[in-house]
């Protein structure tokens, strides 16, 4: 018998072992997935909770609701991976045995990461709203909240859904507007990058949209501690940015047991090679979802996109035959942008978002970093294929590779 | 892929005069994008410098702010006392080596 161990059930290894299951013989192959957590998270909602779009109750299902015959499942926490030696040891001492390991055990906020976060202020005037129980902390505060200084705050790249800190703001200046309290609240968006966005074409169009509702851009700020006696945040060349409510997006970093294991880089992420995701150290254990190091958007649809490609090359790996499928780091996302309306970007790791239209299938196309309310309502009923089709590892009809059809090219947007 | 021309050489750079090929930079070649940037080398940049150019050819990748405090044993604070403002970017442009990427 042939061991496979996957480590996390959320959005890559969950769909990982629906995928890998049909494909794998059971008389040959024993797979096994272990998940710390009872309850799998439809994490894109935490974005939209705070502002009352969803009810806490409408985020959460049983993991093991999402785990097929013939999976094992088990709980607990990892304490270590020993590569030399082809096991994984839980925190209660249970000892797995593997031929091949798929680490998916994603990125999580660290706010201890950076001096001053999670101290006196953290749930108080300092929030963050990627993780459940943050987004529910947030709900609250922004329930009572009369208004004052909004800072939206980015620590540092790579960040977990590198749109949402900007989907806040929009949604944030959207939902201050409604409550007729837009005046008496001064929205900041604060990020380590020089603009809106990395690439050029959405940087101008997202950083556009920054001032058409008067929200103030401070770019290139690297964050070096928050000051909670000024209730400020200070940066490494000395900027001082005053807040009456800091919503950050804390560091980004893999498991911590990913580093006692020797697997990870400085921020434990696997490094892999981007187009397979087979670790660069280990020739038996893959890295997939958000927590390897490619270049590319740690996003549900990346980890979606590559799990149309990761199956099939992994039953040609252990076949000892070539991996002839090659992910090129397509990622496609819906951008809110307040008001009930939404945008749409489509990507890879060579083309940056793009003008345009995207042909969808079934629906018809769909306008490219643009505002619609199309893309609001396909933002709302990506819950719905999220639970149903996505993480059961069913068929989307949206092509893994990322498509120019519909593009306008850069030199021409 | 633009050319430039420095200390009478033929230099690719991109768009922003970051250079494109590792094995055309040599130290003097640093000293002399330090000028154009307004950076004056001590021992203590140039050890920095080294240490991105070692880390690419391991790695592939121009170090980080956050690399260069794990794996080059210099605090966040301290680079940017010695490449204002954007260290991470001014360390990569004098070292000849891409601009590290932020993901989108």
């Amino acid at each position: 018998m042939r061991r496979l161990l996957v480590l996390g059930a959320g959005t890559a290894g969950t769909m990982a072992v629906n995928k890998l299951r049909p494909r794998l013989p059971e008389s040959e192959w024993d797979i096994t997935i272990v998940e710390q957590s009872d309850t799998h998270y439809y994490q894109p909602g935490y974005l939209l909770m705070p502002f009352g779009t969803y009810q806490p109750k409408q985020l959460v299902k049983p993991t093991a609701r999402f785990i097929p015959k013939g999976v094992n499942l088990v709980k607990g926490e990892i304490d270590v991976v020993k590569p030399d030696e082809n096991t994984v040891t839980l925190a209660d001492g249970t000892r797995l045995e593997y031929d091949y390991l798929v680490i998916a055990t994603g990125t999580t906020p660290r706010p201890d990461q950076t001096p001053g976060m999670a101290e006196e202020e953290w749930h108080r005037s300092v929030h963050e709203f990627y993780t459940y129980e943050g987004s529910k902390a947030l709900t609250e505060k922004l329930k009572t909240w009369p208004g004052g200084r909004l800072v939206v705050h980015i620590t540092e790249m790579p960040v977990k859904c590198p749109v949402a800190p900007l989907e806040f703001t929009f949604l944030a200046d959207s939902f201050f507007k409604k409550k007729g309290i837009r005046d008496k609240v001064e929205i900041t968006y604060v990020t380590p990058l020089p603009g809106a966005f990395t690439k050029p074409v959405s940087a101008k169009a997202l950083g556009g949209m920054l001032d058409a509702r008067s929200i103030t851009l401070e770019p290139d700020f690297m964050i070096e501690s928050v000051d909670n006696e000024k209730k400020a945040i200070v940066s490494y060349d000395e900027r001082e940015i005053p807040f009456d409510l800091l919503v950050t997006i804390p560091l980004n970093m893999g498991a911590d047991y990913v580093a006692k294991s020797g697997l990870g880089d400085e921020l434990n992420f696997v490094p892999v090679n981007k187009e397979t995701f087979l670790s660069k150290a280990h020739d038996n254990i893959f890295a997939v979802g958000d927590a390897s190091d490619i270049p590319a958007s740690k996003a549900g649809s990346v980890a979606h996109f590559a799990m149309d490609l990761f199956p099939d090359n992994f039953v040609r790996y252990v076949e000892g035959k070539e991996m002839t499928e090659k992910f090129d780091g397509h990622a496609n996302c819906f951008i809110e942008s307040g008001g009930g309306k939404g945008m749409l970007i489509d990507f890879n790791y060579e083309t940056e978002p793009l003008t345009g239209k995207f042909p969808f299938a079934v629906v018809g196309p769909m306008p490219l970093l643009k505002e619609s309310r199309l893309n609001h309502l396909g933002k709302l009923a990506f819950r719905w294929i999220y639970w149903n089709i996505l993480l059961r590892g069913r068929y989307l009809p949206i092509p893994s590779h990322m498509s120019m059809k519909g593009k306008v090219p850069a030199k021409d947007a | 892929m633009p050319v430039t021309t420095l200390l009478d050489r033929e230099i690719h750079v991109d768009d922003e005069g970051f250079l494109t090929v590792y094995d055309e930079w040599d130290e003097a070649l640093g000293a002399e994008l330090a000028k154009q940037i307004g950076i004056e080398m001590t021992d203590e940049h140039w050890s920095l410098i080294r240490f991105l150019r070692e880390d690419f050819k391991e790695k592939g990748e121009t170090a980080t702010t956050r690399r260069v405090q794990a794996a080059g044993g210099v605090p966040a604070k301290r680079q940017f006392e010695l490449f204002p403002k954007k260290p991470a970017k001014k360390m990569a442009y004098i070292a000849g080596l891409p601009k590290p990427h932020g993901c989108v």
